[in-house]
């Protein structure tokens, strides 16, 4: 047994914590609310396991110190470290909150994060330190960046929905935000799944499908039919869960979950979050850079996203205080933090060249 | 007149720089020509951004020329260094600074406001407010309150009066002054930037093995005097074993000053070499052109019964072995050798990835044996009769690319992230904590008023004064 077994075993873990938090929504019997919380436990305690043992896995490979072989040096570890904080992060809310209701919305993000590793067919293999990432910066520097994006994916679920309770006509300008945003989401990931599976026999590497194939498959097929119908089908749901909002605001009402309390812990994830980012993700990567390159800051394109994503959060920390500032428009501030989030994570190492593209491989 | 004037337009600018509204806008401006920097590749080839120009809009070769032509006139070409970009920075910088020192006066009041005894009234619309009642006699439960607040950390002030005595306490007063020091902070990071733009240097250093060199270059044509010299003994690339990942790029150096050895080190790229505030990191390094011909070959080289001897050669040179008549020849190099299906040898690039040499050897001019000795496979040094050549390294063929950095600014910076890691910990972990306890005799018991206040995590503090209530209890039983 390696930790791939035990990697596989807690994606399982939370498809299932997935399908009975939804259940338990639905149903509303405490005994499936357990259920799923023992699912989540047990896919949590076995991802636990795995990263301990993938951590042995690369010491003993690239034979160094047990500090600098963090498992977190491509996006295959930072994915499922990112899962993982995600769910103990979701294990203490439910712990403290006594309130099981976000498990339906957090869930589903860590199993469509580790479905997204397996559908992408992204490299799994551990692969040796490059010279410029054995420093113990690495450690600190990766370890707290993620901590805080997983505090940020909190803020954002929470931040969406405190629009979905807040809003109340459609004709709302957040109400729109909201719907448009949910759907964007949720299109952007069917296509990229469409595009992995109508590419996936002709590309070597994800990174490759994502920089040629990207949306090839829908919205940019080189047939205008398909094209056609894809933006078509894309504006339809968009319409669609525009038209039903509705539906999904009566069922977060009905489970106790008050805005006050969504407001609350959008904004301590935040306030949690942020000054980890700060530390963590700028300071200690400026320090490292100094240490590695001669040069703190050098406006390479991830440095420059991560101040984007600050310059978002520290708005939304100063905004609080602001007079006219509070509720929705803030909400509104957070969900967009966490897109500038995902960018600087994903999108940079993706779509644009710089001195981190090494996270890509 | 003239004076008056003059002050509401001093005051005007004022607000308008202390105006939330306009670190809005900075913050976008800021955010949103940022985003349009990491797109368009800075101080890059034109043709690479041409190229980009044409994918994105769909554009001809032309238009993307003219188009990138714009984009560079108006400096987002190398936007971060565009006059605009920086004038952005120095007006994010007054609002910070006029912004803080706008609300300054208010906090610093509320820092230095010394906590007060509080009328019962007051105490009970608190937003943190606990009542209750013990039997006993209030000088007692004084007493225990006072060890209470003392075991959570306040050290509390006592006062009394027509309403019953009152202990009443603070903590944290300073957290209030959290966010300037943040503030404080990023000004201070900013100006070690400043700093290192005006008195610092980058410059690049290629440096071949066993040269020496006292300058750095900023480009072809500016020399920068080090002020001492730099050699470079030895660079060296080592590889995970068994494969082409690089696991360490390593170059020996030595500083010469005077004509003196001071300094000698050995750098990696995580672990560079400083000297009189001028440092050196491993960034790149290369092939010495047309420089392997004069290469220098280091063998160590073994007879079968131990005898040993370290060789110096060239391409073309000869050695013996030591306590034998056995001679080799290196008739061929290759900086980076393979093998095909076949088996037959082949060069697959031009640097040393993988150093070779073809050694044939002769014993009384006969040929006895021949073949490749591989620098990265040790197996390939042992020979059929016993003998071994350990091919070392070929030295003298490959130059260390410095980063060479000059910052007096760095550690203006370094202690701004001190400073700032300070503030946000202040900021957002801490608060500023009142407490107020009023304890009246009331019919033969104790009534005892809590009444509490903190400008930051309100939920935490309630805790805590559950536990002292607590500990309260516990010692009023305790007493008995």
């Amino acid at each position: 047994m390696n930790s791939s077994t035990f990697f596989g075993l807690s994606t399982v873990a939370y498809i299932l914590a997935m399908m009975t938090y939804i259940t338990y929504l639905a149903f509303r019997k405490t005994t499936i609310g357990i259920v799923a919380t023992a699912i989540t436990v047990t896919g949590f305690i076995s991802q636990t396991l795995a990263l301990g043992m993938r951590w042995k896995e690369f010491a003993d490979i690239g034979q160094m110190g047990i500090l600098r072989a963090v498992p977190l040096t491509n996006l295959y570890e930072s994915l499922i470290f990112f899962v993982w904080c995600l769910i103990l992060a979701y294990l203490i809310i439910e712990f403290k909150y006594k309130n099981r209701s976000f498990g339906a919305f957090i869930t589903p993000v860590a199993a469509l994060a580790l479905a997204f590793i397996d559908i992408s067919g992204m490299s799994t293999d551990i692969q040796p330190l490059v010279p410029a990432l054995q420093s113990n910066w690495l450690l600190a520097h990766v370890m707290m960046s993620f901590t805080s994006y997983s505090m940020f994916a909190i803020s954002f679920s929470t931040g969406l929905m405190y629009l979905i309770v807040r809003t109340e006509k459609r004709s709302e300008p957040a109400y729109i935000f909201w719907t448009v945003m949910l759907s964007v989401f949720i299109i952007t990931l069917s296509a990229m799944g469409l595009d992995y599976i109508t590419f996936k026999m002709s590309v070597s590497s994800q990174e490759e499908l994502i920089k040629s194939y990207l949306f090839k498959a829908s919205f940019f097929s080189s047939s205008p039919a398909v094209a056609v119908v894809s933006w078509f089908i894309a504006v339809a749901f968009t319409f669609f869960v525009w038209r039903f909002g509705g539906i999904l605001k009566k069922l977060i009402v009905s489970f106790n979950i008050s805005y006050e309390m969504l407001d609350e812990i959008t904004y301590k994830s935040i306030a949690i979050g942020f000054p980890i980012f700060t530390l963590g993700g700028l300071i200690f990567g400026a320090i490292w850079a100094d240490q590695a390159w001669g040069k703190y800051w050098t406006w390479d394109p991830k440095e420059t996203w991560s101040l984007i994503t600050w310059f978002f959060y520290a708005f939304y920390l100063h905004s609080r205080l602001m007079r006219g500032w509070k509720g929705k428009k803030v909400a509104i501030v957070a969900v967009l933090g966490f897109m500038a989030v995902i960018f600087t994570y994903l999108g940079v190492n993706l779509l644009l060249s710089g001195l981190h593209s090494y996270g890509a491989q | 007149m003239e004076k008056g004037k003059n002050k509401t337009i001093i005051d005007k600018i004022w607000d308008i720089f202390a105006s939330v509204k306009l670190a809005v806008v900075i913050f976008s401006l800021i955010a949103l020509t940022s985003i349009v920097g990491t797109v368009i590749e800075q101080q890059a080839e034109p043709e690479k951004n041409i190229k980009l120009l044409m994918k994105m809009f769909g554009l001809g070769h032309e238009a993307a020329q003219s188009f990138l032509g714009v984009l560079d006139k108006l400096g987002f070409t190398d936007m971060y260094h565009a006059w605009w970009f920086l004038a952005f920075l120095l007006i994010f910088c007054i609002n910070l600074i006029i912004c803080s020192l706008d609300r300054l006066p208010r906090v610093l009041k509320l820092v230095r406001e010394k906590v007060r005894p509080l009328p019962v009234e007051h105490i009970e619309k608190m937003s943190i407010k606990k009542t209750f009642s013990q039997k006993n006699k209030a000088a007692h439960i004084k007493e225990l309150a006072a060890s209470a607040l003392d075991r959570i950390g306040f050290k509390p002030l006592e006062s009394s009066g027509e309403e019953g005595m009152q202990l009443y306490a603070e903590k944290g007063n300073f957290t209030r002054l959290g966010v300037y020091i943040t503030h404080l902070s990023i000004l201070l990071i900013l100006a070690g930037a400043v700093i290192g733009v005006f008195f610092g240097y980058n410059a690049v250093l290629n440096l071949p093995e066993g040269e020496v060199s006292s300058y750095a270059y900023k480009d072809r044509e500016t020399k920068i005097p080090l002020g001492f010299d730099l050699l470079c003994d030895n660079f060296e690339v080592e590889y995970y074993p068994g494969s082409d990942m690089p696991k360490a790029y390593r170059s020996w150096l030595t500083v010469i000053k005077n004509g003196k050895e001071v300094m000698k080190k050995s750098i990696t790229v995580n672990d560079p070499l400083s000297y009189e505030g001028i440092t050196f990191y491993q960034s790149s390094f290369g092939t010495v052109p047309d420089g392997m011909q004069n290469g220098i070959i280091i063998l160590n080289v073994a007879s079968a019964n131990g005898q040993t001897e370290k060789i110096k050669t060239k391409i073309g040179g000869s050695f013996t072995i030591p306590g034998t008549s056995v001679t080799g020849r290196i008739t061929d190099f290759s900086p980076a050798l393979s093998f095909d299906q076949s088996g037959k040898a082949f060069t697959y690039a031009e640097h040393l990835s993988n150093p070779a040499i073809f050694v044939e050897f002769s014993e009384a001019g006969k040929i006895r044996d021949s073949g490749w000795i591989l620098k990265r496979y040790p197996q390939t040094w042992q020979l059929k009769d016993g003998n071994r050549v350990e091919f070392l390294d070929i030295w003298g063929v490959e130059y260390t690319g410095l980063q060479v950095r000059k910052d007096p600014g760095v550690l203006i910076v370094y202690l701004g992230c001190i400073i700032m890691a300070m503030g946000l910990y202040m900021t957002f972990f801490m608060s500023h904590r009142r407490i107020w306890v009023s304890i009246s005799e009331e019919k033969g018991s104790a009534k005892v008023v809590i009444g509490a206040s903190a400008n930051r995590n309100k939920a935490a503090f309630e805790q805590k004064i559950d536990k002292l209530i607590g500990m309260m209890n516990a010692g009023q039983k305790g007493g008995k």
